[in-house]
């Protein structure tokens, strides 16, 4: 079981709020991701959590049970740190072992554990060694391995694949999803990087200086964005805003378009622009066009390899039903 | 990058290194001829004592028959020994929480303590030596080992504040979670992390406390006096004995000299560790 709720929890460092009172449900067994610029306190959210900060008000509830001043150990979370955080001085097997050797448990439960988490991660041919002597990936594993032999009632995930490079990270973050496919434990998992979040989460919760913006699936959130700014946070290109003319043709303050909802035609289209950068991936292409009014530049993204190249002519055409109107506020109409 | 060097360069920089390493062990070195002459060969003439005289180890058994060696020896380990070991017991916990649990007035602390080592011990000397008198601390082991202590408590707890804060905080956060007590927490983790830092904080601190020289002269007489008050001895107004002196110096330093002799990596990555990593 690992149901958290946050009622109206805040936390101020001196007389900086970081976060306003703020509520969140997280059910049993959901994969929750905070997501954000930096500085957004989602990080800061999570060690509240985790009890590492104390919060300035509000209530903490970990399965119904109050939990706001429970010492972390109390709280029965465990939680990966994003530089491993694992002890130096121990070997992977005695990093691993700690959280058991502090609740007392039996050696050869310890060992069972450690066995059946080694196989998991495939650690077993690296359990005498030290962190020292292991690479980041096989780290990260050893960070997650002495998170679950605990059997938390949730693990709690700080951007634990930032120090890994783009091949590793892709790797591991199928590793996280498969364990929680398996263990099915609650998994709260904070990032900047919101391809991780669509990738990974039953539920993202975008945050904006404490605030939260949206919390709902990744699909929702890409579908229907609340506001502007989860609008150009979630989605990859960026989605395009433009103001002026265009946006009060359809009644609003700012209308965005996603780049996979524009059509490219060389001959005909509503908006006239020319090509700046094409950047060609092979299965896609994402055409910068200059000389868009209100939008500058517009990102449009097309299947397959497009011949265009830089300072061709092209024409644009948005796919109206897809068009994102926002008021004055930034809110969704 | 490294930076490509001559050959020329490479040989004049350790001909420069060298002399200078020379002149700077060169006191030591006069020390050791001047304690293998006789007295009449000590002072005559630098090059008359190096070519003109003969070796003897007559000081040596001089120095030994006039005085205790081994009572001062005695008393110089555990005054430096002590003073280090209780001086880690107050500084580790104060280290500790300057370094983990920080308030707005730990860098104002630090830098207090640090201040009075900037004070002229001999501006406190009658106070101190006026409540060693009332307190029957003169001339007593356990007297010098607090006073020692009191003077290196600021070295030893700057040492380990640096040490402690070089010890990524993620790590104890960690422990936290895994369900360590602060009892634990120290235990299991920051001591082991934090041995390499102790070790060497305590190995400077024997070597100051054993040179130190203003307090173990003036607090003690015969009971408690450590070697340095055992080489002062043989300075006297009666004249001055080089190669007794010489001598004296000579089974005061060597202890300590070879004692820093093995531990010098020890130390040097002490000292510069968190410059260098």
């Amino acid at each position: 079981m690992g149901r958290i709720q946050l009622k109206k929890v805040q936390k101020k460092f001196g007389d900086v709020e970081v976060i306003p009172p703020l509520d969140l449900e997280i059910n049993d067994g959901e994969f929750v991701v905070f997501v954000g610029p930096s500085g957004c306190g989602k990080s800061t959210l999570l060690r509240l959590i985790a009890g590492l900060e104390d919060t300035t008000s509000g209530m903490i509830e970990i399965n119904g049970a109050d939990a706001t001043d429970a010492p972390p150990a109390k709280r029965g979370l465990a939680m990966v740190f994003q530089s491993y955080a694992l002890y130096p001085h121990m070997s992977v097997r005695n990093n691993i072992a700690f959280p058991m050797r502090m609740a007392k448990m039996s050696k050869e439960e310890q060992n069972k554990r450690i066995e059946s988490a080694a196989i998991a991660l495939n650690l077993t041919d690296y359990l005498d060694r030290k962190p020292g002597q292991l690479s980041g990936g096989q780290r990260q594993r050893v960070a997650i391995g002495r998170a679950i032999v605990r059997e938390p009632a949730a693990f709690l995930f700080d951007e634990p694949l930032s120090n890994l490079d783009a091949a590793l990270r892709v790797g591991m973050r199928m590793e996280i999803l498969e364990l929680h496919k398996k263990l099915n434990t609650t998994m709260v998992y904070v990032t900047h990087d919101q391809v991780e979040a669509m990738t990974m989460a039953d539920k993202i919760v975008v945050l904006q200086a404490g605030v939260i913006e949206q919390v709902g699936s990744p699909l929702e959130l890409y579908r229907t964005p609340r506001n502007n700014f989860v609008a150009g946070f979630i989605g990859s290109p960026k989605m395009n805003f433009l103001d002026g003319t265009e946006a009060s043709k359809h009644g609003a303050e700012t209308i965005g378009i996603r780049s996979e909802h524009i059509e490219v035609s060389t001959t005909d289209g509503l908006w006239q622009g020319t090509v700046g950068v094409a950047e060609h991936l092979g299965s896609d292409t994402f055409i910068h066009v200059h000389g868009i009014s209100g939008c500058e530049p517009m990102t449009v993204r097309t299947s397959g390899d497009v011949a265009v190249r830089h300072g061709d002519n092209v024409f644009l055409t948005p796919n109206d039903a897809m068009i994102h109107k926002f008021n004055k506020e930034g809110l969704r109409i | 990058m490294a930076r490509a060097v001559s050959k020329r360069t490479k040989v004049l920089n350790t001909t420069v290194a060298g002399a200078l390493g020379f002149l700077l062990f060169f006191p030591i070195l006069w020390i050791i001829i001047l304690s293998f002459k006789t007295e009449e060969d000590a002072i005559r003439a630098p090059l008359e004592v190096l070519f003109d005289s003969g070796w003897t180890m007559d000081s040596f058994s001089a120095v030994q028959a006039r005085s205790d060696y081994l009572k001062h020896f005695t008393n110089s380990v555990i005054i430096s020994v002590g003073s280090t070991l209780l001086g880690l017991l107050i500084a580790i916990p104060a280290a500790w929480s300057m370094a983990f649990v920080p308030s707005k007035q730990t860098k104002n602390i630090l830098m207090w303590m640090l201040s009075t080592k900037m004070l002229p011990p001999v501006g406190v000397l009658v106070p101190i030596y006026l409540l060693f008198r009332d307190f029957n601390l003169l001339d007593t082991r356990i007297g010098l080992t607090i006073v020692l202590t009191l003077i290196n408590l600021p070295i030893i707890v700057w040492m380990l504040y640096t040490y402690f804060k070089e010890i990524p905080s993620e790590i104890l956060e960690a422990a936290r979670m895994d369900g360590a007590a602060l009892r634990e927490e120290i235990i299991y983790v920051l001591t082991p992390m934090a041995i390499p830092g102790m070790a060497s904080t305590a190995l400077l601190n024997i070597i100051l406390a054993w040179n130190e020289a203003f307090w173990t002269i003036n607090l003690t007489a015969a009971n408690a006096a450590p070697l340095t008050a055992f080489i002062t001895s043989y300075s006297s107004p009666e004249g001055l004995f080089y190669a007794k002196l010489s001598a004296a110096s000579i089974m005061a330093i060597a202890p300590i000299l070879i004692m820093g002799w093995f531990s010098q990596n020890q130390l040097v990555r002490g000292l510069t560790f968190g410059a260098v990593k």
